[in-house]
């Protein structure tokens, strides 16, 4: 995997408001759990440009990205 | 005079806005309140300013002082009025309600709902089409969808909501002596306070009876008729306006109209456009500053006030490019038409929706919708911007 681009996908459900604007903006790697409460689904993404949207508008700054 | 934080040309910002943010980004303007504040346009330092509950504070501005003009009120009553509003509160407070709130409202919470949005938003256009043209856009949908919606999720007896939509459109309607708002808003908190007594009494489906079941030891009388009042204001208005000013949007731009009509795949990326471009709420909440600090290299003061021009935000190059372009082709999230932070707005989802429906819905049924030449009235005097009126034909 060296030299892959591999970006890990963070939440922090502490700081998480429920806004659910990562459900919109990248479906297939978050989820709201019944609270409310943002759910990784995938926390290796294929699909980084939508992650990195979604942490982005993310309006809490509950989400995070690290690309190794 | 209108404050410069809530002008607008058309569906633009003002001018000299939109200057200031290409100039130097900040400025002390007078609010309609009459007090002094900071106004920010750019989209980076309205973001900044409300990402930051801690150096900006929503609760530390009802310190600042009332509106001149209106009564006293003891602080008994000050703070039963102040109780279960999300947008007065700051952590750990606002995060204690918020969450309680947070399950009524997730996607998939929304979705049990679309049915009956779905019915809602037929039976008005059945009426209007029985009605035949000319209509009022305005008081015959854009109005009436939202408000019912919102009678819908709080549980309000279907024999009260004639009455419950003439009283909210009375308090929220700001063409209104102020003293006939404050009465309109007397009258909604009593009857808030008898839905409250009928949920705890007998909680049901709706989330007032969820907030019962779920909460009740937790919330008082109080914050649960403030919580109600909350969500009336700040979801009947800014739907409202949202479906009258959009339509119009669309009438006078055809060819993004026939794509929302006749593309459903696009409707998701065009709702996301229509907010940013129209951006209805002015600057949603004030904040007070609570440390001296820093904003687009102006110094501010701890105690002062700052307000976020959300219109100018939305339309910053650094945001998207030819910002004052409409384009439903191209629409994201990446916006502040529900504001950032803590505050963004808990209805957010409910508010898509009711959009999404409502204007494929709507322009669907009339294909032929057209405005009435110089019948479409904008408000320019009003904390949320939109339509008092827009006569349409078909």
């Amino acid at each position: 995997m060296k030299g892959d681009l591999v970006a890990g996908v963070h939440a922090d459900r502490d700081v998480c408001i429920g806004a659910g604007m990562c459900v919109l903006t990248a479906g297939a790697v978050f989820d709201q759990d019944d609270d409310g409460i943002v759910v990784v689904l995938d926390e290796h993404p294929a699909d980084v440009a939508a992650a990195r949207e979604a942490v982005a508008n993310c309006p809490s700054g509950a989400l995070s990205l690290t690309e190794e | 005079m209108v404050p410069i934080h809530m002008q607008r040309a058309g569906f633009d910002p003002a001018p000299e806005l939109a200057e200031l943010r290409a100039g130097k980004g900040i400025k002390r303007i007078r609010t309609a309140f009459g007090m002094e504040a900071w106004v920010v346009t750019r989209f980076a330092d309205v973001r900044e300013v409300l990402s930051d509950p801690v150096r900006f504070s929503n609760a530390r501005l009802q310190e600042a002082g009332r509106a001149p003009g209106l009564p006293p009120v003891s602080p008994e009553e000050r703070a039963r009025q102040l109780a279960g509003n999300l947008l007065a509160a700051d952590p750990p407070e606002h995060t204690r309600l918020r969450r309680m709130l947070t399950p009524e409202f997730t996607v998939r919470r929304m979705r049990r709902l679309e049915p009956r949005i779905r019915e809602i938003v037929d039976e008005h256009l059945d009426a209007m089409e029985r009605h035949g043209p000319p209509a009022d856009l305005v008081a015959e949908f854009a109005l009436p969808v939202p408000s019912l919606v919102i009678c819908e999720l709080l549980g309000v007896p279907y024999a009260d909501r004639a009455e419950f939509q003439a009283r909210s459109n009375r308090q929220l309607d700001l063409s209104h002596a102020v003293e006939d708002r404050m009465r309109a808003a007397r009258e909604s908190r009593a009857y808030m306070a008898k839905l409250v007594a009928g949920a705890q009494a007998d909680p049901g489906e709706d989330m007032l009876g969820m907030l019962v079941r779920e909460h009740g030891d937790d919330l008082t009388p109080d914050e649960l008729v403030g919580i109600a009042s909350l969500l009336l204001l700040a979801g009947h208005e800014t739907t409202a306006n949202m479906l009258g000013l959009g339509t119009l949007a669309l009438l006078r731009h055809p060819d993004q109209l026939a794509m929302v009509r006749d593309e459903p795949e696009r409707v998701d990326a065009a709702v996301e456009e229509l907010l940013r471009w129209l951006s209805i709420v002015h600057a949603g909440t004030g904040k007070m500053a609570t440390v001296d600090t820093e904003i687009a290299g102006q110094r501010i003061a701890a105690g002062d006030l700052v307000m976020c021009a959300l219109p100018t935000a939305n339309r910053d190059p650094e945001l998207r490019t030819h910002p004052d372009a409409l384009d439903v082709t191209r629409g994201g999230a990446g916006h502040v038409a529900f504001g950032h932070g803590i505050h963004h707005c808990l209805g957010a989802p409910l508010a898509r929706m009711e959009m999404k429906i409502g204007f494929p819905a709507l322009l669907r049924r009339f294909p032929g919708l057209a405005e009435v030449p110089g019948t479409a009235e904008f408000r320019s005097f009003s904390i949320i911007y939109g339509l008092t009126s827009l006569e349409v034909t078909w």
